[in-house]
């Protein structure tokens, strides 16, 4: 409790009225504009909280008389980011893939926004770079299962591989060892046989007669594969699922049948062009 | 008692201060009118440099189609600095660092010659107070006319006055912020905007901002700007020394001071007759004859306002001058002055300092070129295998075309031999053998471009190479390091 409030007489303040050891401290108002600019932020806080969503009830709050929502606020950037977007996005849907790369503002434009969708769609399984991993195509190189042509490239995009789209990339090779259509050793020999293509083992006439039977009929004679099956080069040194020996002999015991998703029901037919563009300048296209 | 407005005699901040507590509010100050030598030379630098900041932006400059006319032009969206006919890019910022830094020096120089000239003279605080400090006199009267209005209680003229007076200042500071974002954008074409509404909200801010800044810094802060807010009067006594032409109170030959009646012998007595004239002119509210002090700016007004006086009593002009503090103390002792010596060890380090950013800056415009090369080599993957053994590492290439013309360039490498590059990018020339890339003008082309080397060249780790573009006639334009990496064995 104040005691003893006096006025100081150098000052002309009031004291608060407390003492200790003889120390007493003067009752100086606060200045003007700093009052004045409290209640400011208390009249602006009154304002904000008719105006826009403030007090939360038990389910819900309140609107406020703006109805502001910040989703409402993103979508309408979104929308602006569309429209400015729109221009481009719309020369892209209409022209063809090869005139997309013709035309520098476009290509720059299909860089850029195939860039931006790869690294949200493709990236988790092909890379960032598009460098893959096993099981997984390297879009940097140069050999490709279904072709590296633009086009073929925006269909397998399109429509993707071993699924249920109706235009999906479709092939089937046979689990040779697991469905017992041949015996272990015979997979062993035709694995010798595989590897002889790269000259890294020496083939036996069994391995050479299941080959015959078994195997050109996707793969080719010579083992250059079918791009239109997507049966792999073996006589190459890319091996999507590994070039050594047991995973050779993995592959064709289990046969491997990778698969990718149709991306046309997902991405617009502008973005799929955009990543088609990209992936053809990642270095591998033909 | 209340000090602050009602004595028409002039009495200096400082003592005024000390009649009142530790912790006062702002002693207004009353500059009054002067005229003379200095009040000239002040009005010349004022209509000088205004007329350099609101005119520039309007000066046209033809630079051809695809570029903007105005001859002075910071265009932050294009990213782009337009001065006449050279243009900054970003990345060559450093010039502007580079001016920033001569300005600082040319700062130091000019306060070990000649005290604080920027302060009194070219300051932009200085230029606007006094404009500022015009209007309020044609509006508001001189020093006593506008003590006793502020005295007087509220009335019909005096709202009048006063709302006239913040009118015009409020017109003056806003013509001065829309002066400042003429610089970032096309002035005519966004004076018409900011009229009609059509203008950014980056525009309207910034006129906003600067002028509410110079309304008040102008027309209310005013001196408090210079004695507290500004680094500058704190560390100018580094600068100035006893050879500095500064303000000075020719004390040895004012004092003893006193009033003095017309006819009177001047014996036994100083010139200085305690008008106090010089009190009521400074724009600061300092008295000169305390010496040096913090809150001066050497504006020479009590000069201009001394000399009135001297004429008036028939004294020699010059109590309060222009002179060294080495050349008061002299004189004080009775000798006649020393010369004064512009030439000392500081100022020499100054001018040497002046010379050498000069001859960086002029050095490194001069070796500018127009053409400028990145390479940023991508690292995922680090490098590719190809079907036929091959390794290949991939870049994007980066060429800067500054001039105004299209650039047709040819990308060579070195350090790597049997490398083949491959290019995808729009603007490719690929006819008669070699690929050119083609750069627009005054743009960033940007390409892809691939190194492939046989696999038995390839180097093991990582291998220092250098990228090159050459233009038509075969000649280096610029060149860029970079690795290869290969496969470790």
């Amino acid at each position: 409790m104040p005691t003893k409030i006096e006025k100081d007489t150098l000052s002309g303040q009031d004291t608060t009225g407390h003492e200790w050891d003889g120390v007493k401290e003067l009752n100086t108002p606060l200045p003007t504009w700093w009052v004045y600019t409290f209640y400011a932020t208390i009249a602006f806080a009154v304002v904000y909280c008719a105006l826009y969503p403030s007090w939360p009830w038990l389910s819900g709050h309140t609107q406020g008389l703006l109805g502001y929502s910040s989703r409402a606020e993103l979508s309408l950037e979104l929308a602006a980011q569309t429209e400015a977007r729109a221009k481009y996005v719309d020369r892209i849907r209409a022209a063809s893939l090869a005139d997309i790369r013709k035309d520098p503002e476009l290509f720059n434009f299909a860089m850029a926004g195939g860039r931006s969708a790869f690294q949200t769609n493709c990236m988790q399984c092909h890379g960032a770079g598009g460098a893959g991993s096993t099981g997984f195509p390297n879009l940097v190189d140069d050999e490709w299962l279904w072709g590296g042509s633009i086009d073929q490239i925006y269909a397998t995009i399109a429509h993707g591989i071993r699924n249920a789209d109706d235009k999906s990339r479709q092939s089937l090779m046979p689990r040779y060892g697991a469905d017992d259509i041949l015996t272990a050793a015979q997979v062993a020999a035709v694995t010798d046989y595989v590897l002889s293509l790269t000259g890294r083992a020496k083939a036996t006439p069994e391995g050479a007669k299941i080959w015959q039977e078994q195997c050109v009929a996707c793969h080719l004679a010579d083992g250059k594969g079918n791009q239109e099956l997507g049966a792999p080069n073996l006589t190459d040194g890319i091996w999507l699922y590994g070039g050594d020996r047991a995973s050779i002999y993995r592959s064709i015991y289990y046969a491997r049948n990778g698969s990718m998703p149709a991306w046309s029901g997902r991405l617009d037919d502008a973005t799929i062009k955009m990543l088609a563009v990209y992936v053809h300048a990642l270095g591998g296209g033909r | 008692m209340d000090v602050r407005v009602q004595d028409d005699d002039a009495v200096s901040l400082r003592t005024a201060k000390a009649a009142l507590p530790l912790y006062i509010t702002r002693i207004k100050v009353y500059p009054r009118a002067i005229k003379g030598l200095w009040r000239r030379v002040k009005w010349a630098a004022l209509i000088g440099l205004l007329g350099i900041y609101y005119l520039v932006p309007w000066i046209r400059w033809d630079r051809g189609p695809n570029a903007p006319n105005q001859a002075v032009l910071i265009d932050l969206d294009g990213r782009r600095g337009w001065f006449f006919d050279v243009v900054i890019w970003p990345q060559e910022v450093y010039f502007v660092t580079g001016f920033l830094i001569l300005a600082a020096f040319g700062l130091f120089f000019a306060t070990s010659l000649f005290g604080r000239v920027w302060c009194g003279f070219a300051c932009p605080q200085t230029v606007w107070t006094d404009l500022f400090m015009l209007v309020e006199r044609l509006i508001e009267g001189d020093r006593n006319d506008r003590m006793r209005l502020d005295r007087a209680p509220m009335s019909a003229s005096k709202a009048a006055r006063k709302g006239l007076k913040h009118a015009v200042w409020l017109a003056i500071a806003a013509a001065t912020g829309g002066a400042w974002v003429f610089y970032y954008v096309d002035a005519p074409t966004t004076l018409v905007k900011i009229f009609s509404g059509e203008a950014s909200l980056e525009v309207y801010f910034c006129v906003g901002l600067l002028t509410a800044t110079t309304y008040l810094l102008a027309g209310w802060a005013r001196e408090q700007v210079c004695t507290y807010m500004c680094p500058w009067p704190r560390f100018q006594a580094a600068m100035l020394d006893e050879q500095s032409v500064i303000v000075t109170y020719q004390k040895w030959r004012g004092e003893p001071r006193g009033k003095h009646k017309a006819g009177a012998s001047w014996d036994g007595r100083g010139d200085c007759v305690d008008c106090n004239l010089c009190v009521a002119v400074c724009p600061t509210g300092i008295d000169i004859r305390d010496g040096q002090q913090i809150e001066c700016i050497g504006c020479g007004l009590c000069v201009d306002a001394c000399n009135q006086t001297m004429d008036k009593v028939g004294r020699a002009r010059g109590l309060i001058r222009w002179d060294t503090l080495a050349s008061q103390e002299a004189k004080e002792r009775g000798a006649s002055g020393v010369a004064w010596r512009p030439v000392r060890p500081r100022t020499l380090l100054y001018a040497m300092l002046l010379v050498v950013v000069a001859a960086v800056i002029a050095g490194a415009f001069y070796l500018r070129t127009d053409t400028d090369l990145t390479i940023q080599r991508d690292r995922s993957p680090n490098f590719v295998r190809l079907s036929n053994g091959d390794i290949r590492n991939s870049y994007a290439v980066k060429i800067l075309n500054k001039s105004r013309d299209e650039r047709r360039l040819q990308l060579a490498v070195g350090g790597l031999p049997g490398a083949v590059l491959g290019f995808v990018g729009a603007d490719l020339d690929a006819s008669g053998g070699a690929t050119r890339l083609l750069v627009h003008p005054d743009s960033v082309g940007t390409f892809r471009v691939f190194l492939t080397v046989p696999a038995a060249a390839a180097p093991t780790g990582s291998k220092s190479i250098e990228f090159v573009v050459r233009d038509e006639a075969g000649r280096d334009r610029a060149s860029h390091d970079a690795v290869f990496v290969g496969p470790a064995r």
